[in-house]
């Protein structure tokens, strides 16, 4: 049978293509120009090079920020993840509190990001804030716009507040997708509750899990709206992640070279790990 | 090993049941010899499903009693009763190998790993999966899987009865067949009890003993293949099994003597013909009709209509009166066109009152 080649096909994807193109490639490519060329006023540019990239590499603002953004990643997946999966799995299967629980655990899903960080803020303050005043009543010197470490911790509370309820959802949906059948034979092969969570509940979630994991790391990476609105960095530079740090040199300092060249770098790192969780996290699926 | 004794036993998934109609098994008794091959048939929703899990312990009965030789497991788990279930769409520990899957009924319940070792072996070899073993579960196709399955059932050697859930359903059609008679020469080979739940009659009709045909909840007719096919207890047992299903007649009374539109009808037995208003009704199977032209004798005129070829015999329409009549003719064998007569063969023509044969 002779195929018949029709490229007709690709008129009906050109809206698509041109809606990617002027929100995705052109401001892109603006970036990648910006990160290759020196700016001066007027609208006048040379040619830079790869010096904004090296500059950027050898800084140890750079570097610093990166830890702070590993760090930050790091401890709520760490919590996320394994808080998600406990609470789904807590979660009632069928009645009325399933619809209760799905309402109030979507809740923190759908505030914006910005309100997220303000309600935050109010809600840590030390002298009137329910948080902030009630842990200082009960005698913890806490102050997250003086100290560093409680900045830290207020940051970790919101993210895991505002973004726990992703996970839990998704591995509420791939639970409830486990077929009753292999509940039914796991009770008459005699498996212990144990055993149903490590040989059926966990494989099952596997993808699910996956996601979750893709999801909550390129987000946290790029966590901006919320810290910035709760501690616009500080105390110090204590909470300037990447994104921030960013911002602080682009729109801060208006130095757009390094920024651009910033911005690339920061791209290719998350574009980086994300393959790497997806590939070593897969890994067994082929075999 | 266990006789299973079902005594008045009904179930309703409603709350609280009032209605005959709340029930999704009306009242049934049953009796399950030991080491039996049983077969429950029926049509999707006909509670054959609900029954299993009646017996497997997944459900608790509204009413009614369930024994296992002596002892009323009526409330007790599946564990408990210790019994094993394949189900219809195979049920694998993915992550494990296939010799962990097979073996982990037996870790679960405390066993020592040299007996498991041996049992596991055994039965990987009895199922053709000795040389499989230490491949990972999950890559393998859903007989593979069904097999492992039924494997983690066997591998139990004190198991009360065996229970298979529409197992075949997900299986390629090559592989059922051969499946299927690897069902029944295990059986023969450890003659448990064994209970096979199909809405497909070939299904039933070859793995089991005795089979069980249900509908709407209630159980209609239980009996060896044989009995359904040639002494179907009610019209819709005559429907259901065999291809295609029974012909049910109108049927008056004259002078005492059951009629088909004004021609008398012989039937096997001497019965009284019920005087008591039900619905009469005249079952005859297309393999007992015949076409004949020569021979003496009351014959019932026809008009052939149409004729289907299904392979090793054709399935004739014949029509008297406006009434149709299938007839089942064996490849090679004459098949008149346009008029013709045909006749019962009264050893095997029935009288079904209101669905239920006249005994």
């Amino acid at each position: 049978m002779n195929k018949q080649v029709n490229q007709k096909a690709w008129f009906l994807v050109l809206p698509v293509v041109i809606l990617v193109a002027f929100n995705a490639v052109i401001p892109l490519m603006t970036v990648v120009n910006y990160s290759v060329q020196e700016t001066f006023g007027d609208n006048v540019f040379s040619w830079a090079g790869v010096i904004w990239f090296e500059q950027v590499l050898n800084s140890p603002r750079f570097h610093d920020a990166l830890l702070r953004q590993m760090l930050f990643t790091a401890i709520i997946l760490a919590i996320e993840i394994p808080l998600g999966l406990i609470i789904a799995l807590a979660m009632p299967r069928k009645g009325f509190w399933v619809s209760v629980c799905l309402v109030l655990m979507a809740l923190p899903l759908l505030i914006p990001w910005n309100v997220v960080g303000a309600m935050w803020n109010i809600f840590a303050l030390p002298e009137i804030g329910l948080l902030g005043k009630g842990l200082n009543s009960l005698g913890f010197d806490y102050n997250y716009t003086r100290q560093p470490l409680t900045a830290w911790f207020t940051t970790v509370l919101m993210d895991v507040w505002h973004w726990t309820s992703l996970v839990v959802l998704l591995c509420y949906a791939g639970l409830v997708s486990i077929p009753d059948d292999y509940y039914r034979a796991a009770k008459i092969d005699g498996a212990s509750a144990w055993a149903v969570f490590r040989f059926i509940q966990l494989p099952k979630l596997k993808r699910v899990l996956t996601i979750a994991i893709l999801l909550r790391f390129m987000d946290s990476f790029m966590i901006y709206t919320e810290v910035k609105v709760l501690t616009g960095g500080g105390p110090g530079n204590a909470t300037t992640f990447l994104s921030i740090d960013l911002d602080k040199i682009a729109l801060g300092q208006f130095d757009l070279g390094p920024a651009g060249a910033m911005s690339l770098i920061y791209f290719l790192i998350i574009l980086l790990f994300s393959w790497l969780f997806y590939t070593l996290m897969m890994r067994n699926e082929a075999q | 090993m266990a006789r299973i004794l079902i005594d008045k036993l009904r179930h309703s998934y409603v709350q609280d049941p009032q209605k005959p109609e709340d029930y999704a098994l009306r009242e049934m008794s049953l009796e399950m010899a030991d080491g039996g091959a049983y077969a429950l048939l029926g049509p999707p929703g006909c509670g054959k499903t609900t029954l299993l899990n009646l017996i497997s312990g997944l459900l608790h009965p509204t009413e009614g009693r369930i024994l296992f030789d002596d002892t009323d497991v009526g409330r007790k788990t599946p564990e408990e009763r210790n019994i094993a279930q394949v189900f219809q769409f195979p049920v694998v520990y993915d992550t494990m190998t296939v010799y962990d899957n097979l073996a982990f009924p037996l870790k679960n319940r405390g066993v020592a790993a040299g007996e498991i070792d041996k049992r596991v072996r055994e039965i990987a070899d009895m199922l053709d999966l000795g040389h499989m073993l230490g491949r990972r579960a999950s890559g393998l196709t859903a007989d593979g899987k069904q097999k492992i399955s039924l494997g983690r059932g066997l591998v139990r050697s004190d198991v009360n009865v065996i229970m298979f859930d529409e197992p075949l359903t997900v299986i390629d059609p090559h592989l059922k067949w051969i499946l299927r008679s690897k069902l029944k020469e295990l059986h023969t080979r450890i003659r448990r009890t064994m209970i096979y739940v199909t809405h497909d009659q070939t299904e039933a009709l070859t793995f089991a003993d005795r089979v069980v045909v249900m509908n709407l909840g209630e159980v209609v007719q239980v009996g060896t293949p044989v009995e359904l096919f040639e002494r179907p207890a009610h019209t819709f047992v005559g429907h259901f099994i065999g291809s295609p299903g029974m012909n049910a007649l109108p049927c008056a009374v004259e002078n005492g003597m059951p009629s088909f539109l004004g021609n008398p009808v012989r039937l096997g037995s001497e019965i009284r013909v019920p005087n008591d208003g039900g619905k009469l009704e005249i079952g005859i199977r297309p393999e007992f009709i015949k076409f004949n032209e020569h021979e003496a004798g009351p014959a019932i005129p026809v008009e052939v209509t149409k004729v289907a070829d299904a392979g090793r015999f054709r399935i004739v329409e014949a029509r008297h009166k406006g009434q149709l009549l299938k007839v089942l003719v064996t490849e090679g064998d004459a098949i008149p066109t346009g008029t013709s007569h045909v006749r019962f063969d009264p050893t095997h023509t029935h009288l079904y009152s209101d669905g239920w044969l006249v005994k």
